[in-house]
């Protein structure tokens, strides 16, 4: 029986520096024992900070902890882990070569020397079946589903004693009903005698889940342990933001124009080799922008190299303005005015130790006037780029600065700077306000927008449902490689439902009070 | 027989490759690049070489060996683990130090003498089995034994123990080992040890047992690069490694020996000391070598296997994975 | 996201009043520093080697002046440090050019070797009669040497492009196989007379020296400097405009520096490698083909004493920038030319990997910034 006046874990004037930023600022967070507290904030707030020290793998640089009502200091996930906390975090920490069992055993002290891994398999298929967490400890990390690795995550923690859970952002990757599967797992273990803190920045499953909530804004509390009965979403959105919350950004009023982007039955594998994209088609029109939702992992990232150049699709055809462009070199579509903005800002979509200027014309330095030749005329570049600088009021020292010293906010305008400023037909923007702040959101938003305006067509790929219903005229639910089906964009649950993998036509036949 | 002979010196001129190979191997499979290899075996030539003819005894100078190419190796370690440098440069770096090192301070040590080997010995049973018999255990140095052995225990650790299990985590994906407490830095400071605790031995070896001198930078004549190939070749496998050890032994004794008898298979030996066929012999193991590397990666690339994923990439704790 | 520590395993030394912070540096350090660095690895290298030299029975101060005196006492022995920069500043580009695109070419000394053969074919096979005039030999050799460095870069290049193997391992065997193809055609095939050597070039096929002018200006008088030297400062020029004023040169840096995006901007990163290590090889041949004509004058199987991984270094420390390749490529020269006097003879070989060294572990200080803090004001 959770007995909830003994506290488990308090935090007292946690403060925590990284470089040139004040992550945690005298917080004070405590967890009693057997609740689910749910720690609320933006990104970039200081929750994962927060209990990264907790759970041992930072340091505090002032404050204290008390665990269980004994005082520790902890210098490495070992102690905490010892001392009965364990973490769950938002990119898992798990070996994809090895198997189930063998990553649960990771770091333990238990099998002495040699591994008789048959015992432990046995071990942890009941160790799953006791919690509801049920997975082949056989098999290897690479093959299991996200939401099956997940409970592996879980039971790592569990069969080390765990008895504080915190998990960070966990239901990132999960579609609508996997969610609710694990709202009732955790509630199990609740009854356990289990203590959870849950990470998040969605508003919605932290009033269904918790039993309080702290919520901090860029490294401070704003809100120290209120009970979820006692407060409202907008006051919630309040304490997050510090102002009042736009819920929804003015809708695209543009009557979309002709038909730009068509995709026809196309068909891809991943970089496994197995099939990603199963027959996807779909249109974008002028001046529309076509929200594209879906869990991260269902062929969207695919598709979008496929639209781009990036990757080969093994039937159909994508067509810009009538042009094939599939199974093209990349830089086929971008002469005929694609434009890109991948998800992976640093990784894929910028050059960090190059510098503002070399980022920006890398589309632009083979056409005239930034081309001379086989020269590149650098004089009229760094005009280029100080333009782009002042109209998408990028901050940066100079354009000559590298743009690994940016933010994420700015590197994506220097990234959009670039892309809209080829007067592109077409877009395709992937998780393009992923890891921003607000303010940033909504000045990519309002890019966007702009652009769309302009007379641009837009494919907006995203997991956030509530950027899709700002932003789209339509949304499209992508599921395992195949569109489940299109709807206005109001209709939340039927876009729920198909991101779990029912098609439209299924819900409009049976409705969808079956599947509440 | 002639060609007994070549294999036996084969056997053992791939026991040092053995020797490199799997050190590099384990240094490789905890996320660790070190291309010091031959920087590293020159040190350990050199040092056996020195420590045997002052102390008169042979196992001296192999302790020595490998001591000295251990602690060489930390410098590399401490370079890339927390200094956080880039791995290549480094270990390029690396074998410019030992290859100066070893030169100044062996400087001399060539006219210097001859020096006690290392026991060579004959197993009793083995011997005796037609073809594997002679080659493989008679009138061997003991080194060669110890090699030996090394590769199913290498094995053994690396598939079948916990240490080992950490092992592969730490180069395929450290930050899963840091988050359960394993201490991901110094793990990696003592496998880039072991490797330079081979690689001296296999330098060792060289000057001990094999080719017994001091010749400089000769002494290796690019073993050490060719072990760092052998890896891929592996596919960081022990097995694998051993077998590319010891056939590319035996076709460098092959192409050095087989020069000098006047018949081959009982025709006339159409290499036999031919000025022009020299040089293309010399071409020979480097070429393969290439061959070998081509084998390996085009393996690696049709199985989507590959090396340890976060082999060469330093670790920052802090960076999850994105 | 902002969590982006470096935290090494905790510094705290018990009982003094401080302790050392290391983190990452968030603005980008001034120009200047990156070569203060150098500079200063320099220092702490040179440092460290008198102390080596020390240990070995040799006197560093000593040893130092010495070369000093040995390289930059008189004109006489400036021109020769400056022959001896001459290849140094060549094989330095082409590593430049190479590790511009993190395409470790190692096999620097091979692609030498292939162009002093290449050259030397044009003499010895022969391409061109002996009494050809000057002006069509000397440019047909220089040619001949590109080409045959461009077609032993090529090797290593395609090989990555297609198989994706390791060019490390790949250009040093190719080294190996350079070493044997030379001593193959100057053992067996061009041999004079069994010696260990090819015959002498004609007169014709030397690279004109400043001593040739010795008649029209006396102070030129016994100068070996020759005109390869030019080949090398004018190829500094092109190799620093096509990195960085030209096309090509930012589609190699983008690469470089990040191959996923170069891709995403739709480079055709498999081409680049080939042609990349092409221009690197050909470079390097350059090198090779300026030796033969300049200094050796026939072909024999010591043209290089370790030039090609030399270069390595000087690209390294020159930052890859190609002026500053020339500046490390005279300071190097400097160092081989008196360094052949200097026992033990490992010394050069060993100063040049502790530079090396010291120039690696110093590149730390320009991305993390380390400051002292006093444990007092913490709390």
């Amino acid at each position: 029986m959770p007995n909830l006046h003994q506290l488990v874990v308090e935090m007292r004037g946690i403060t925590k520096r990284f470089p040139g930023v004040l992550a945690n600022y005298n917080v004070d967070f405590d967890l009693r024992h057997g609740e689910i507290h749910t720690l609320l904030g933006e990104n970039g707030a200081g929750k994962s900070t927060l209990m990264n020290v907790l759970a041992g793998l930072y340091q505090q640089d002032a404050g204290t902890m008390l665990v269980k009502g004994k005082s520790v200091n902890f210098s490495s996930p070992r102690d905490a882990i010892e001392a009965g906390i364990g973490m769950v975090h938002q990119h898992f920490m798990l070996v994809p070569s090895q198997t189930v069992t063998e990553n649960i055993l990771l770091g333990l002290d238990e099998p002495r020397f040699n591994l008789h891994l048959n015992d432990y398999d046995q071990i942890i298929a009941e160790l799953g079946e006791r919690f509801g967490l049920k997975v082949d400890p056989r098999a290897k990390i690479w093959q299991l589903s996200v939401g099956e690795q997940q409970r592996v995550e879980l039971l790592k923690m569990l069969y080390r004693g765990a008895d504080i859970l915190i998990l960070d952002e966990p239901t990132a990757v999960l579609a609508p009903q996997e969610i609710e599967e694990f709202f009732l797992t955790l509630r199990s273990m609740v009854v356990e005698g289990k203590s959870v803190i849950f990470i998040s920045h969605k508003l919605h499953e932290v009033t269904e889940i918790s039993d309080r909530v702290t919520v901090l804004r860029k490294g401070k509390v704003t809100a120290a342990g209120l009970e979820i009965k006692d407060i409202t979403r907008q006051e919630l959105a309040h304490q997050m933001v510090g102002r009042e919350v736009v819920f929804r950004l003015e809708k695209n009023p543009q009557k979309p124009g002709k038909m730009v982007l068509e995709i026809r039955d196309v068909h891809a594998q991943n970089d496994k080799g197995l099939p990603a994209v199963q027959g996807v088609s779909l249109q974008v029109r002028s001046g529309e922008i076509l929200g594209l939702a879906g869990v991260a992992g269902n062929g969207q990232r695919e598709l979008a190299q496929v639209i781009t150049g990036l990757r080969k699709c093994s039937q159909g055809e994508v067509l810009l303005n009538g042009e094939v462009i599939s199974n093209r070199t990349a830089r086929f579509s971008i002469r005929r005015g694609l434009a890109y903005v991948p998800e992976d800002r640093t990784h894929v979509g910028s050059s960090p130790n190059l510098s503002v200027t070399d980022n920006v014309i890398m589309k632009k330095y083979r056409t005239p006037p930034l081309a001379r030749g086989w020269a590149i005329d650098m004089g009229i570049a760094k005009q280029f780029a100080q333009e782009l600088k002042e109209a998408y009021d990028i901050a940066a020292p100079t354009v000559e600065t590298p743009v690994r010293m940016l933010s994420g906010g700015n590197l994506q305008r220097v990234i959009l700077a670039r892309e809209i400023s080829g007067e592109p037909a077409v877009m395709i923007a992937v998780q393009p306000t992923r890891g921003l702040d607000v303010g940033a959101i909504e000045g990519v938003h309002r890019l966007l927008l702009a652009q769309c305006q302009a007379g641009t067509a837009i494919l907006l790929i995203s997991e956030e449902l509530e950027e899709l219903r700002s932003l789209s005229n339509r949304i499209m639910v992508i599921y395992e490689g195949q569109i489940m089906g299109e709807t206005q964009g109001d209709e939340m649950e039927k876009i729920g439902l198909m991101m779990t993998g029912t098609p439209l036509t299924q819900i409009e036949e049976q409705g969808t009070a079956e599947y509440v | 027989m002639d060609l007994i002979i070549i294999l036996q010196a084969g056997v053992a001129s791939g026991t040092v490759l053995l020797f490199a190979t799997i050190g590099e191997l384990f240094a490789e499979r905890s996320g660790v690049l070190n291309l010091g290899v031959e920087g590293m075996m020159l040190i350990g030539a050199m040092s056996a070489f020195s420590v045997a003819l002052a102390t008169g005894n042979p196992w001296l100078g192999v302790l020595a060996a490998m001591l000295a190419a251990g602690l060489f190796s930390q410098i590399h370690a401490f370079i890339v683990i927390t200094l956080q440098a880039d791995q290549v440069v480094s270990g390029l770096a690396l074998t410019f130090l030992g290859v100066g090192i070893s030169l100044v301070l062996g400087e001399g040590l060539s006219k210097a003498g001859a020096v006690s080997l290392l026991p060579r010995l004959s197993i009793p049973l083995l011997s005796q089995i037609p073809l594997i018999g002679p080659v493989f255990f008679m009138n061997q140095s003991v080194l060669v034994y110890i090699g030996y052995l090394l590769t199913p225990l290498a094995a053994y650790y690396i598939y079948r123990t916990r240490p080992g299990m950490h092992l592969r985590a730490l180069g395929e994906y450290p930050a899963a080992a840091d988050a359960v407490g394993i201490n991901v830095y110094r793990l990696r400071y003592f496998y880039v040890f072991v490797g330079g605790v081979l690689s001296g031995l296999a330098g060792a070896t060289i000057s001990l047992a094999v080719s017994p001198g001091w010749f400089s930078e000769l002494t290796t004549a690019g073993q050490g690069w060719i072990a760092i190939g052998l890896v891929i070749f592996a596919q960081w496998d022990p097995f694998r490694a051993a077998f590319g050890a010891y056939a590319f032994g035996a076709l460098r004794r092959l192409t050095l020996d087989i020069q000098g008898p006047t018949t081959l298979l009982g025709i006339a030996n159409p290499f036999y000391y031919n000025p022009y066929w020299g040089f293309f012999l010399q071409m020979v193991p480097y070429a393969f070598t290439i061959i070998v590397l081509v084998i390996g990666s085009r393996e690696a690339m049709r199985k989507r296997l590959g090396a340890p994923a976060a082999l060469g990439t330093p670790y920052i704790r802090g960076e999850r994975g994105v | 996201m902002s969590d982006n520590a470096y935290s090494p395993p905790s510094k705290r030394r018990k009982g003094l009043p401080f302790r050392i912070q290391i983190e990452p540096r968030l603005t980008e350090p001034p120009h200047w520093y990156p070569y203060a660095v150098s500079l200063g690895a320099l220092i702490v290298a040179l440092t460290l080697g008198g102390i080596m030299i020390a240990l070995a029975g040799g006197d560093p101060l000593r040893s130092y002046t010495h070369i000093a005196r040995a390289s930059f006492g008189s004109l006489g022995v400036f021109s020769d440090t400056m022959v001896k920069a001459t290849p140094l500043i060549l094989v330095g580009l082409a590593c430049t050019v190479a590790f511009s695109m993190r395409l470790w070419n190692i096999g620097a000394e091979g692609q030498l070797f292939m162009g002093a053969f290449g050259a030397s074919a044009v003499v010895l096979i022969p391409l061109l009669p002996p009494e050809t005039s000057r002006w069509i030999f000397i440019p047909v050799m220089m040619l001949a040497g590109f080409l045959a460095g461009a077609v032993w870069g090529f090797i290593p290049g395609f090989l990555k492009a297609l198989y994706n193997v390791n060019e490390i391992i790949s250009t040093l065997m190719m080294n190996y196989i350079a070493f044997a193809w030379i001593n193959f055609f100057v053992f067996a095939v061009w041999s004079e007379g069994g010696f260990q050597m090819s015959p002498m070039f004609p007169k014709n096929a030397w690279l004109p020296r400043l001593a040739d002018y010795a008649k029209e200006s006396p102070v030129l008088a016994g100068l070996t400097t020759h005109m390869g030297l030019f080949l090398g400062l004018g190829a500094a020029v092109v190799v620093w405009f096509i990195l960085y004023r030209s096309r090509w040169g930012y589609e190699i840096r983008l690469i470089g520096d990040n191959p996923q995006a170069a891709n995403y901007a739709g480079i055709n990163i498999k081409r680049n490698i080939i042609l990349v290590m092409m221009f690197s090889g050909a470079l390097a041949g350059l090198a090779g083909a300026s030796e033969i004509s300049g200094v050796v004058h026939r072909l024999q199987s010591s043209i290089s004493p370790g030039y090609g991984f030399t270069g390595i270094i000087i690209a390294w420390l020159a930052k890859l920038n190609p002026f500053a390749v020339v500046l490390v490529s005279i300071l190097f020269g400097a160092l081989i030319l008196a360094g052949r006097e200097i026992q033990p003879s490992g010394i050069p070989k060993l100063i040049q990997g502790i530079i090396l060294v010291c120039l690696i572990a110093g590149d730390f200080i320009l991305r993390y910034r380390i400051s002292v803090i006093h444990v007092a004001q913490e709390s």
